[in-house]
């Protein structure tokens, strides 16, 4: 008993090393995503303005030219090329070059950023799961193992798009920045012992309910990051297409991004791809409310601010759905779902009191 | 049928279903104007119809009645065309999908206060104290019913409406679907160089054979797929269309199953002590409440009872005290006199018997008290239940001793006692008479004592664990103040003058509360919650599209073969897969020498055909 007791106190403490060696990490990866910025602005990349200006350049890039490929004389196709356009209404813009814009140096850079990233995502992974093995059981009991188990499932969503070959590069900075912010956060303010739950949280429903919670929360929030510098770089198009002059830094730092039209799909698609697992989530909850409190929906604050973010999230789809609401209001939108998301989360579990409340601060 | 209601656009009255393809159109395509793309290639658009159910807004105001003929049955005649037509109008504004947005905006928003202000349906205590100290804001917040969002006059007006819109808009798009699914898909737009996704390379194959190893290749592939002309046009994704009705439908499950609940619900509580029992009944219960259209003949027919309850709690660490273990070990036998069955029931596994949930809900302690008369006789002896007030479980409660006890002349008289219960005791003059821990460790019963009348005939309900002493005398100490004692178990507080004892045995019993409820229709709800997931993940997961293949002979009489591909949302899978399709076919019709460079007509044009409610 005082054994496994010395064990389980070991085991949380080395959790606690991983984590804080997870955050001296993220720390280097930040500092080599800035030098892949900064790297990258010495290049003089200015596709966009080009694209939306010189009509000419643009019709020139846009034609269609069906490749052929020529072997020997007689043209004879490999395999037929697909060519494709964008739908008309998009702006026709194309996309940046990433942080590095094409430097070399910079490129090498985010190159060490990712894997640094890696590295301590494995290193935070590490810590997640001794705290698991330290209280044995799922280590979603209070704030602190929410916010470090969140950091790194948002960590592990991004690495994931970029082991697909997806066009995520560009969320390295934001993203690393916003996770070394909650792992501040956690380590000290939300700080809770490793420690065993009450007897209401003992349930499988702990680990299908909160861990769907939890990976929802870590895609709407990458989603959330594509929408903000979607509304950024799209201001920035509306700004050359209406014949304005950008600032330099904007431009250096908003040319690198992806187009407008690029980032919003991503965006629409991560917050499409996960909806219907939210709404998965808000079931299991009901369910499990209905085991745990005998009721399945009693409008608990956090119940309602489930309801709500899934509410919001829903008119997002819609407005995407609805002419005229496509676009900056959609983004507008999907912004406020994810406010509505972040609120339930912090908002609810700290001011609000409620069945929920198994914040630990 | 697009190119007919096309010609019916301008007039409102003629609008029907069908004109929704070309609104959607007819919007996209002014903000294609402002961004200097016109988008007007009529073929190009028939290609893109018809992708999707989504309704368009196609409510327009104005004058409904027409020119009015002279006289009342003009005025008649005028008013009913006017009235038709703005009931017409309001039916296509509510079912719309910006008013959807609207009222979908709406209900997020007004669910906000009920969260943040108490609420009478979870917390009464909660709302009192709020009344208490905003004695302005209160009757205003009481007025607007915020006390009570969720089942207020403004919310249910919310989702009533965003339901009947819902409504409305799912029997035309179901309609509409099921035509769609009828028909064919629409043939080869003119241009197909236009399209999102389009390839093309010549064959020394005829173009019959293209067209029939094309047929063969989309039906294969589950396209539906048809020629029409000089080309065959496939489309393949419908689930999506069908998913999303069906979430949509799933929606409407879920809320009468909610309704229904609501209305027959039933929802009890009972506190049972260790040993004794609970048999469904309506006057078993210590309160009641149920739906509008409950009756207590459906109360299901059961009994159970409370062997043991047992509560660990952590002993040490800074969460000392947080309950871990909470379980209730029952016996209980379904029906009137079913076989008795053992089980233990938990905080998160109700029981559930024929068709009713007994959840546990609370416990505490009841100290087992013996009351003697002057005599020594025993008038009373029993567990007396006693209310926790805080998480160490310091007790409150009444012990009554209605009948049976006389006094020394012989006079009935009723006894009372203020019992206060702390199941450990932190020592004497160890601050005040709270718990340090919630377990049986050093438990004290301390008493005051009063005799009189309880008034408990009086016919007002009495809170049993309440002592009303307003006609009650106290027992006084030595030193004429109210007669108090802490007692440890087996302890005996003496009633002055011959009065009397009371004991505190050595036997505390524990008791466990119980929430029996009953709601038909949470099948219903799980299935309806089961159905929307799945609809949703096949609306926005499965991708409707198009695909047209066009092999004609060209001026040198070789065959050129087109290919293309149009999705309902402009999205990278549907180049890939008109790749992959080109890709076998090619096979079948391999390549042709090439001299002269091809280059298709009419590739400079920058615009695109897009298909309705195209996005991301
Ligand atoms: C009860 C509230 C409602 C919820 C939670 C809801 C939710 C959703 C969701 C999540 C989608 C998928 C969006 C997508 O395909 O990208 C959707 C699509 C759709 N909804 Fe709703 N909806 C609701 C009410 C309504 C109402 C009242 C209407 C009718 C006016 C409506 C019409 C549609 C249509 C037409 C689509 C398909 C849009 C498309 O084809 O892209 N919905 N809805």
């Amino acid at each position: 008993m005082t054994l496994a007791a010395a064990t389980n106190e070991h085991l949380a403490s080395i959790s606690n090393v991983l984590i804080y060696s997870a955050m001296a990490v993220y720390t280097l990866a930040f500092f080599a995503y800035i030098a892949e910025w900064i790297f990258g602005s010495r290049s003089k990349v200015s596709r966009t303005a080009a694209a939306l200006t010189h009509k000419g350049a643009a019709a020139a890039r846009q034609a269609p030219a069906v490749t052929v490929q020529s072997k020997g004389g007689t043209a004879v196709l490999e395999r037929p090329k697909v060519v494709t356009r964008s739908a008309s209404g998009t702006r026709d813009v194309p996309d940046g070059p990433g942080a590095h814009g094409g430097d070399e140096q910079g490129d090498l850079y985010g190159r060490i950023a990712v894997s640094l990233t890696v590295l301590a995502f494995l290193v935070e992974a590490g810590g997640v799961l001794t705290r698991a093995l330290s209280v044995q059981r799922a280590p979603w009991g209070n704030m602190y193992e929410f916010n470090i188990t969140f950091s790194t499932v948002a960590v592990g969503v991004y690495l994931t798009l970029l082991a697909l070959k997806k066009n995520a590069r560009w969320m390295g900075l934001p993203l690393v920045t916003t996770v070394l912010l909650d792992l501040g956060l956690a380590v000290t303010v939300l700080y809770t012992a490793s420690d065993q739950l009450v007897p209401a949280l003992h349930s499988y429903w702990l680990w299908i309910h909160v861990s769907t919670a939890i990976l929802c929360g870590a895609v709407f929030y990458v989603g959330a990051v594509g929408t903000l510098l979607y509304l950024f770089r799209d201001s920035y198009e509306n700004k050359l297409a209406n014949g304005g002059q950008p600032g330099r830094f904007a431009t250096s730092v908003l040319e690198r991004l992806p187009a407008a039209a690029t980032l919003d799909k991503f965006s629409y698609r991560v917050n499409a791809a996960v909806f219907p697992l939210w709404t998965f989530t808000i079931i299991a909850g009901a369910i499990w409310a209905g085991d745990a409190w005998g009721r399945y929906w009693g409008w608990d604050p956090k119940e309602t601010w489930s309801f709500i973010t899934w509410v919001a999230y829903a008119c997002y789809l819609h407005a995407r759905a609805t002419a005229g609401w496509k676009g900056r209001k959609a983004a507008y939108l999907a912004l406020i779902a994810f406010g509505c998301w972040l609120f339930n989360y912090y908002g609810v579990n700290i001011f609000v009191t409620g069945k929920h409340s198994y914040a630990g601060v | 049928m697009s190119k007919t209601s096309q010609t019916q656009r301008a007039d409102v009255q003629t609008h029907e279903e069908t004109a929704h393809e070309e609104t959607a159109h007819e919007e996209t395509s002014r903000e294609d104007a402002a961004e200097g793309a016109v988008q007007n290639d009529g073929d190009l658009r028939e290609a893109g119809s018809q992708l999707s159910t989504a309704p368009v807004e196609t409510a327009v105001p104005g004058s409904f009645g027409g020119p009015r003929a002279p006289g009342f049955a003009g005025w008649l005649a005028w008013t009913a065309r006017e009235t038709v037509g703005w009931a017409r109008w309001f039916w296509r504004q509510l079912t719309s999908m910006r008013v959807a947005l609207i009222l979908l905006f709406l209900l997020s928003l007004a669910a906000i206060p009920g969260s943040l202000i108490p609420q009478t349906g979870s917390d009464e205590l909660k709302v009192q104290d709020f009344k208490d100290a905003h004695t302005t804001l209160g009757p205003i917040y009481d007025k607007l019913g915020l006390f009570h969002v969720y089942s207020s006059v403004w919310f249910s007006a919310i989702y009533i409406l965003l339901f009947i819109s819902l409504i409305g808009c799912i029997v035309p798009r179901t309609w509409q679907f099921v035509g769609q699914l009828r028909g064919r898909p629409p043939g080869a737009p003119r241009r197909l160089t236009r399209l999102p996704a389009y390839t093309t390379w010549r064959t020394e194959a005829e173009p019959e054979q293209v067209r029939a190893a094309a047929l063969a290749l989309l039906k294969k592939r589950r396209f539906r797929a048809h020629t029409a002309g000089d080309a065959v046009a496939a489309e393949k994704g419908y689930l999506r269309e069908a998913g999303n009705l069906v979430f949509h439908i799933a929606l409407i499950v879920m809320l009468i199953a909610f309704a229904t609940g609501q209305l027959f619900k039933s929802e009890g509580g009972k506190l049972i002590l260790e040993g004794d029992g609970f048999s469904n009944t309506l006057t078993q219960y210590d309160d009641f409440k149920s739906g509008s259209l409950f009756s207590t003949d459906d109360l299901a027919p059961f009994s159970f009872q409370l062997d043991r309850f047992v509560g660990t709690y952590e002993r040490t660490g800074p969460n000392k005290g947080t309950p871990r273990t909470f379980r209730a070990e029952v016996t209980y036998s379904e029906g009137v006199d079913g076989r008795e069955k053992k089980t233990s029931i938990e905080v998160n596994k109700p029981l559930e018997i024929d068709g009713s949930k007994v959840y546990l809900i609370g416990h505490g302690y009841a100290p087992v008290v013996t009351v003697r008369d002057g005599r020594g006789k025993v008038v009373f002896q029993q567990a007396v239940p006693l209310l926790p007030i805080d998480a160490n479980i310091t007790s409150t409660g009444a012990i009554k001793v209605l009948d049976g006890y006389t006094d020394k002349n012989g006079k009935k008289e009723q006894l009372g006692f203020n019992a206060f219960f702390v199941p450990t005791f932190a020592g004497a003059g160890k601050g005040e008479m709270f718990s340090q821990f919630p377990a049986l460790d050093f438990p004290v019963l301390a008493l005051s004592a009063y005799h009189g009348s309880l008034g408990v005939d009086s016919g007002i309900p009495q809170n049993v664990y309440q002592l009303d002493t307003s006609k009650m005398k106290e027992f006084k100490d030595s030193n004429g103040e109210l007669l108090k004692k802490r007692l440890l178990p087996g302890e005996t507080m003496t009633l002055p003058n011959g009065a009397g004892s009371i004991t505190f045995e050595k036997d505390v019993k524990e008791w466990a509360s119980f929430q029996i409820s009953q709601q038909p229709g949470d099948g219903w709800a799980l299935a309806g919650a089961i159905a929307a997931i799945a609809g949703l993940a096949a609306s926005l997961f499965i991708q409707r599209r198009r695909v047209w293949v066009r092999a004609t002979t060209g001026d040198d009489g070789v065959t050129v073969v087109e290919m293309a591909g149009l999705g309902r949302s402009e999205s990278a899978k549907v180049p890939e897969e008109l790749g992959d399709l080109a890709a076998v076919l090619y096979d079948h019709a391999p390549g042709a020498p090439d001299d002269a460079e091809a280059e298709p007509d009419g590739v400079s044009d920058s615009d695109a055909a897009a298909a309705e409610g195209a996005e991301n």
